[in-house]
């Protein structure tokens, strides 16, 4: 904790703490259910270094989470780790306060769109069926309810009419909507979402937005991995800014501030009408009227964002 | 030889229900490996199988099936664990790294063979039959070796199918449903190496690659599920194994390899032409019928236009004008268009030569092929005119969608 509270004064100055108040009876929270996300301690790296480092997170069960930061920043790489997909060098993951792989029905997670290759022989409901492969086990095969199931979770993305479609002949937004089913079909209670909006349209980005809603509304919470700075405050209600280390994490009223996406995107992120964040200084450019104004990052791989990048230590 | 009388013989039902077996097995496998993209990674293994062929036979010391194709399985096991330590420990790519692999076993099974060859009889023992497959050699026992490990494989295959769809095709997915991915895709590895060792002496090391991928990509074209690709393609790879074997059985000096590869190349061949919705000439056909629609549909609006533009329905609109906004040749597209009752032809005194003017049908189809540009298809009309003397059912439609 001290170690990152340090390296962060170096890179904001004075500033209200970086970190939530969820971290503060940390001990306490560990194996409490109080989260339904809790990450501890979180350290990983692929062949060209650490990607994440020493991440704490927690998300409260019942909202819609963000997780956002530049490129590089780890936050597939947060997600894979969850699942177990990617093995951590160092941390726990706790979903609902116990490891994944005892919660795993509990949990339904959608890949990046483009992480597959779409041009595989199978069907829209095909591809919705799987997410009935967990419960079913390896021996039974998916029969008449299943395919109900995968029909009924078509239907609300809107896609039934597209079940015995080629995934090939889909169009982006349609291939999210086929992935979203899937999840939704998997009935959970945490739901993890890679980069949900990523090339899609308009159309398709209301319409997922409508079911972030509602999938809320039944009490389930949703952690997802979003690009877009001028939506998240409108679209989440939790916010995780994450760059290799945490920014900063809480409601998004609290955390969606110059401040903090200075510390992850560098100085040059551009909010509130043109005046860059370094000149705003830690005036918010939260929730309210200002919000939708923010503009996203400059370019993607600017030196700020790289060494900003760097795990301490490096 | 009559194919009645091929099929009575006992070697030739040998040998074709050797083919038939090699070739399911190595479809449905191939399948996997071509949605996989591991067509390479089956030639590394067929080529690097041959110093194993070479060390079951000296191990045996007879040509034994068995011992041949577990040596063959080690050594391509070998090569492809060489391609793995060299894409992870050097800079090496993947496809550079098959071509060392694959040369260097190649190399050494074939000085394998050619000093066994001199010194172990191994001339007799027909092991040249390896390099191009020969299927006259395949005796009953071979058989059973075929059938017992092919039958397994397929078993297995069967057994963790779900598993093995949803790994092939979203591995992250799988692993967050808690399947052993990696156990999963080592299994499906094997299984490749398996289909491609069975058929080394049909159809020899140099080209059983052919018949564990050309079945699955001619598959790929027909089928929109992986349940018909891996069907469709175990029955095309039955379907060349044996048309190739009986003809090698059939015609003296004919290798049994190459004439397999030759079928299972010509089903690949009519597959990427023919296949609807994926073939090629399937694509040409819509993408010319799909032009020759939109050119229809252009002449349509511009009747309809300029039509709209003289406030008159019943515009009698001059062919060459049409060409000109049209910006070719537009009298083939309107005789399409009179057939289709679109269209009618009027004449229009004093002025020379044909006009045209819209149906009633015409009108409607014009209309509703305007109705998705919304506020575009009224332009140049909404520039011209106020909307009072627009024509009725233009100035109803607007109301209606306001």
């Amino acid at each position: 904790m001290a170690r990152r509270a340090r390296g962060m004064e170096g890179t904001m100055g004075a500033g209200p703490p970086l970190v939530s108040r969820g971290q503060a009876d940390r001990a306490a929270a560990m194996h409490e259910p109080a989260f339904a996300l809790h990450v501890e301690d979180l350290t990983a790296s692929y062949a060209s270094g650490a990607v994440l480092w020493d991440v704490d997170m927690n998300v409260p069960p019942g909202v819609l989470a963000a997780i956002v930061g530049p490129n590089g920043a780890g936050k597939s790489t947060l997600l894979k780790c969850v699942i177990g997909a990617l093995r951590p060098a160092a941390g726990h993951v706790y979903v609902f306060g116990r490891p994944y792989r005892r919660q795993r029905h509990r949990v339904a997670y959608v890949p990046q769109r483009t992480s597959v290759d779409w041009d595989f022989p199978t069907t829209a409901l095909d591809v919705v069926t799987m997410g009935l492969y967990g419960r079913l086990g390896w021996l039974r095969r998916p029969g008449r309810r299943e395919a109900d199931e995968a029909h009924e979770a078509l239907a609300l993305v809107g896609m039934d009419a597209f079940a015995e479609r080629q995934i090939s002949q889909l169009s982006g937004g349609q291939q999210q909507r086929v992935f979203l089913a899937r999840a939704l079909v998997q009935d959970a209670d945490l739901y993890l979402m890679d980069e949900p909006f990523a090339g899609v349209d308009a159309t398709t980005e209301r319409a997922i937005v409508e079911l972030l809603k509602d999938l809320r509304a039944r009490g389930k919470t949703v952690v997802a991995v979003h690009h877009d700075l001028q939506t998240v405050a409108t679209y989440f209600d939790w916010l995780a800014i994450l760059n290799v280390r945490l920014i900063a994490q809480g409601p998004v009223r609290d955390v969606y501030t110059a401040e903090h996406l200075r510390a992850a995107y560098g100085p040059r992120v551009v909010l509130l009408g043109g005046a860059s964040a370094a000149e705003q200084g830690s005036v918010p450019a939260g929730v309210d009227a200002g919000a939708t104004e923010a503009a996203a990052p400059g370019s993607p791989d600017t030196p700020e964002r790289r060494a900003a990048a760097r795990p301490p230590g490096d | 030889m009559e194919l009645a009388a091929l099929l009575g013989d006992f070697t030739v039902r040998t040998v074709a229900l050797g083919a038939a077996l090699v070739g399911v097995v190595s479809g449905v496998l191939g399948s996997f490996a071509v949605l996989r993209q591991q067509s390479l990674l089956g030639d590394a293994l067929s080529h690097a199988a041959l110093p194993g062929v070479c060390l079951g036979f000296l191990v045996a010391g007879s040509r034994q099936l068995a011992p041949i194709l577990a040596g063959a399985l080690i050594s391509g096991a070998l090569a492809a664990l060489l391609v793995l330590v060299l894409t992870r420990t050097t800079r090496i790519k993947t496809d550079a790294a098959l071509g060392v692999s694959l040369s260097l076993f190649f190399a050494v099974g074939t000085v394998l063979l050619t000093y066994l060859q001199r010194h172990q009889g191994a001339a007799q023992a027909g092991l040249d039959a390896f390099l191009f497959g020969q299927a006259a050699a395949l005796v009953p026992s071979d058989l059973r070796v075929i059938g017992t490990v092919g039958g397994v494989s397929l078993a297995l295959v069967a057994l963790a199918w779900k598993e093995l769809k949803v790994t092939t095709f979203d591995a992250d997915f799988a692993r967050s449903l808690g399947r052993p991915v990696l156990a999963l895709e080592f299994g499906l590895t094997v299984l490749i190496a398996v289909a491609v060792v069975i058929g080394l002496q049909l159809v020899g090391v140099i080209l059983m690659v052919a018949l564990v991928i050309a079945p699955a990509a001619a598959a790929r074209q027909w089928v929109k599920r992986l349940e018909g690709m891996v069907l469709l393609a175990g029955v095309f790879g039955a379907v060349s194994g044996v048309t190739g074997a009986l003809l090698s059985a059939a015609v003296r000096g004919l290798a049994t390899g190459p004439v397999i590869v030759l079928v299972a190349s010509g089903i690949v061949l009519i597959s990427l032409l023919l296949a609807p919705g994926r073939g090629v000439l399937w694509q040409l056909v819509q993408a010319t019928s799909q032009r020759r629609n939109l050119r229809g549909h252009r002449v349509l609006v511009d009747l309809y236009r300029l039509a709209q533009d003289h406030r008159d329905p019943a515009y009698p609109t001059e062919q060459g004008m049409l060409d000109a906004y049209f910006g070719r040749r537009s009298a083939h597209v309107l005789r399409r268009l009179e057939r289709r009752g679109l269209v009618e032809r009027v004449r229009h005194m004093p002025e020379e030569g044909t006009h045209w003017v819209l149906t009633d049908v015409g009108q409607e189809q014009a209309r509703t092929l305007l109705q998705p540009f919304g506020e575009r298809a009224e332009g140049p009309a909404t520039r011209r005119e106020a909307p009072a003397v627009r024509p009725e059912s233009e100035a109803a439609r607007r109301e209606g969608r306001a």
